[in-house]
């Protein structure tokens, strides 16, 4: 697969095209190519290859349809907003609707925080170019002049005349092709004029989601269809089955039989299925059922492994070197003094509370997949390949994801169903039990990571170094994403980003490492953030050890590297202002925790920052965590975390708001209460008995302020992840003077470091 | 063998074996699928239901267990999906993937049918098994002090 088929929305040679359709008028973004044609033949046979469109009905009502998934991000809502906005639609006519994935719509994916970012001008220009057709159209059935005519609350107004958009739209011939300059040139508001955006409303998927009515992958039914049960082998890669023996499941009620699985596309190599009448029946007779294996090669391979192999590629010098500014080596054999530290990480699963399931069936001559998930474009050769079909031949049906968080944006789970439905020519819906979901994670990644400053003889930084090897999602999932490091090296983006961050340090490197023992064991994979996950870990709990051991307040270091300058100034559109952003969230940060003020013994704060997840797209974040820590047993208590972020513009400030509480307390949950470790080749914690993510008594306060900001809207699902690892391990140290390395952070750790 | 009990007001006969967790008997065989499957051993609180009025983890209750209870689901909690909670969890805009919270609501009204007025600290204790991954807490507590304030008005209002 290219780059462009699965990431980018390639819609640069795009026009837009509004005709009449069978749902009322239809307004689209079309190829240049399709342009010439008559807009309501092309748009009644659906040859549009919609990224984005929507409809109006002659009832008046508004459908603005969205490829992208929701998984709790309330994006449909997002989205039909900023729609609705240029469109001049009365919010009360508008409704989402998130589509099925047929491989010719082109881009299906849902992650990086970029689904608003990516689309705000695309859907602004989409509502603007309605508005206008519908003004002409309105005008011209009013008897009028357009120029004489407004719209506002989805009716056009042409002095003391006024039609409805459902009127327009039963009445008039709204048929319009705006070429890709046109739209360029078509007037947007000005921020002061928004109606919609950045005002408060509430999310559209919300109410379907307090009386059982909301449908997710799981609640999928297909008539005739059977259940399927994982048994998963012993290893990720490598497995195959030896034998089954089933003799004793067989007086289980209900169950069929255990279906081996030849899977070409060796997604789900040594992988068995209890085939049953019911899941429960399938979970009951897998426990009678033994299956041999002759396990794969990691079937040994433990954490201590993974990261002792990080360790031994941090010593060498393999890998990419992502950046590489100045005279690095020469700056540090001259530099009067430096600083060196060590960070690691340990594996993290995404313990979405949806476990992982879909429905395989064929119907009609086409493949299709039923399940909620975060990258349909990137799975659908994948399940081609496992069928042995051409890709237009599979197509996904879209549900509500009960969490995504990363994990669904690899669709492997999506692979035994088909693969089942092909063999027992039946529709078969696979449902992982929570201990199969977790064994079948593709985890966030152990990772190994030195950092270094030089300092010449005034203290002033003058180099800089970050070595970070992990597991890499992009390097087995996505390879074409990968990047080209200075040295001709590829690396993954994800995996390294925040490395290359806005500080001013002189010469600069950062060098990033695939851990191959982690590729080899396990399926790596993007968890909320991803690499700024360590990366900002060691980054910022540096920066923190840095300034205490040159005697300097944490905020102020960080402000004196925020120069703004050079490659740190920023530019248009996405950072204009730069590292100078990232300052005032600091300064903002502080003063709201009273930074600086007087806290009683054993209480401290600490503070990080985070320009989010890619510097093309910074989202300017900074958090002050409050904690207490208890020196006898070494617990730590977060009572507070502060939160400053400028995303830009924001759409929809409830559920920015929302995005960040969770992101927040998914940091804090990562760094004081999750994290677990490969034992034997697999993940040793599979279920809450000993996974324990955060629960309601160990919420902070919580205190989170957004930038009033015009500029360019970035993304808000995951920076605030992020940046409270750090701040809380920074918070610890002045609370106690222990300084704790690893995440997550455990109370016996605090207390070795206080000794 | 057959068990019958009372599901949302309504009286169900279901053949299965009697150790079939009720979480499967009422997303499979009874087609309610509001109450969700997490993590299968009643520590997450995804699946729960009302037990003769109390909050049950479903997935670990066998059937056998509730033959002749009355069981309510998220379907049944009221009949036109406002209850002074479910009211409350659109007002607090507390749903994000929405997956947990049939389970948190449940969990919440079998809280406020006994402690209609609970404080930060009993509301911690009651919901602190239902885990929410998307970590939504804060509306959620926030939503409980709504409907509790709300019911408590009502009450008000009714004894005026």
């Amino acid at each position: 697969m290219h780059k462009s088929q699965a990431l980018t929305t390639n819609i640069t040679r795009r026009g837009f095209m509004i005709g009449a359709t069978s749902v009322g008028v239809t307004l689209a973004f079309v190829p240049t190519a399709l342009l010439a044609g008559n807009p309501a033949e092309i748009l009644a046979a659906n040859k549009f290859e919609p990224t984005i469109w929507y409809s109006i009905a002659p009832s008046g009502q508004i459908t603005v349809n969205v490829t992208k998934a929701e998984m709790g991000q309330h994006i449909g809502t997002a989205f039909a907003r900023i729609v609705a906005e240029e469109l001049e639609a009365n919010w009360d006519d508008v409704q989402v609707n998130h589509v099925d994935t047929e491989a010719k719509y082109g881009l299906y994916v849902t992650g990086g925080s970029w689904s608003v970012w990516q689309n705000f001008d695309l859907m602004s220009r989409a509502g603007a170019a309605g508005r206008t057709a519908l003004i002409e159209a309105g005008a011209k059935l009013l008897g009028v002049a357009a120029a004489d005519c407004s719209a506002a609350n989805s009716q056009v107004t042409c002095r003391n005349k006024t039609i409805s958009y459902g009127d327009i739209v039963s009445k008039g011939n709204l048929s319009r092709a705006y070429t890709d300059a046109q739209l360029a040139n078509l007037p947007l508001k000005a921020a002061q004029d928004r109606k919609l955006i950045g005002s408060e409303t509430q999310a559209l998927d919300i109410p379907n989601k307090t009386d059982g009515a909301a449908v997710y992958g799981i609640d999928a039914t297909y008539e005739g269809m059977v259940y399927a049960k994982p048994i998963i082998p012993p290893t990720r890669y490598g497995s195959s089955v030896k034998s089954v023996d089933d003799s004793q499941a067989k007086k289980v009620k209900g169950y069929q039989q255990t279906l081996v699985l030849d899977d070409p596309s060796n997604t789900v190599p040594g992988w068995a299925l209890v085939i049953a009448d019911s899941f429960h029946a399938a979970q009951r007779a897998e426990r009678l059922i033994e299956v041999k294996w002759n396990a794969g090669p990691t079937a040994k391979v433990s954490e201590q492994d993974i990261l002792a192999r990080g360790a031994e590629l941090i010593a060498g010098n393999e890998g990419s070197l992502v950046v590489e500014d100045g005279e690095v080596d020469a700056t540090f054999a001259s530099a009067d003094s430096v600083l060196t530290q060590s960070y690691t990480t340990s594996t993290v699963l995404h313990f979405q509370l949806e476990p992982v399931n879909a429905i395989g069936l064929q119907k009609d001559g086409l493949w299709e997949l039923h399940t909620g998930n975060q990258w349909q474009s990137l799975i659908l050769p994948t399940l081609a390949q496992s069928l042995g079909v051409p890709v237009e031949k599979v197509v996904m049906r879209t549900y509500l994801l009960g969490g995504g968080f990363g994990r669904r944006l690899n669709g492997d789970y999506g692979v035994p169903a088909l693969l089942a439905a092909k063999a027992l020519g039946k529709p078969v819906k696979v449902v992982f039990s929570r201990e199969d979901d977790s064994r079948f994670d593709s985890p966030r990644s152990a990772s190994v990571q030195k950092v270094s400053m030089a300092f010449d003889n005034e203290e002033k930084v003058v180099g800089m170094q970050h070595h970070a090897t992990a597991g890499w999602p992009t390097a087995t999932m996505a390879a074409f994403f990968l990047g080209t490091g200075a040295n001709g090296e590829k690396f993954d983006p994800f995996s390294i980003n925040g490395a290359n961050h806005w500080y001013d340090v002189g010469a600069h490197r950062v060098r990033a490492i695939k851990n191959d023992l982690a590729n080899a064991t396990f399926r790596p994979g993007w968890l909320r953030s991803v690499g700024p996950g360590w990366t900002n870990w060691a980054l910022e709990s540096f920066v923190d050890e840095v300034a205490h051991n040159k005697g300097v307040d944490p905020v102020a270091l960080r402000k004196q590297l925020l120069t703004s300058r050079g490659k740190n100034a920023g530019h248009a559109p996405n950072s204009v202002g730069g590292a100078s952003r990232l300052a005032k969230v600091l300064e903002r940060a502080a003063e709201k925790a009273g930074w600086g003020k007087d806290l009683p013994e054993g209480v401290g704060m600490g503070i990080a920052t985070t320009f989010g997840q890619e510097r093309d797209m910074p989202t300017w974040s900074a958090c002050v965590a409050q904690v207490a820590v208890d020196k006898n047993s070494g617990k730590v208590t977060l009572q507070k975390l502060t939160v400053v972020i400028d995303a830009g513009t924001i759409v929809h400030p409830d559920g920015a708001l929302a995005q960040t509480e969770g992101a927040a307390l998914w940091g804090a949950s990562m760094a004081l209460h999750e994290g677990t470790e490969f034992v034997n080749g697999q993940v040793k914690d599979v279920n809450l008995n000993s996974y324990r993510p955060m629960r309601m008594s160990d919420v902070p306060e919580l205190d989170i302020e957004f930038v009033d900001s015009e500029m360019q809207a970035v993304g808000l699902g995951e920076p605030a992840t992020t940046v409270v690892g750090p701040a809380i391990g920074n918070a610890i140290f002045a609370a106690s003077g222990a300084r704790v390395r690893h995440l997550p952070i455990t109370a016996a750790a605090v207390k070795e470091a206080l000794l | 063998m057959s068990i019958k009990f009372e599901i949302n007001g309504r009286s169900v006969t279901l053949d299965v074996p009697e150790d079939t967790p009720l979480l499967w008997a009422v997303r499979d065989e009874l087609n309610l699928k509001g109450t969700k499957f997490g993590c299968g051993i009643g520590l997450c609180g995804a699946c729960t239901v009302h037990v003769d009025g109390v909050a049950q983890r479903s997935c670990i209750t066998p059937l056998g267990n509730i033959a002749g209870s009355n069981i309510t689901t998220i379907e049944g909690l009221s009949e036109n999906g406002d209850h002074p909670l479910q009211q409350a969890w659109v007002a607090a805009q507390t749903p994000q993937c929405g997956y947990c919270q049939s389970g948190q609501i449940m969990q919440a009204a079998s809280l406020l049918a006994y402690n209609a007025d609970p404080s930060d600290a009993e509301i911690e204790t009651a919901m602190n098994g239902n885990l929410c991954r998307c970590m939504a807490y804060v509306r959620i507590k926030k939503a409980i002090k709504l409907a509790a304030s709300d019911v408590a008005s009502q009450q008000e209002a009714q004894n005026a």
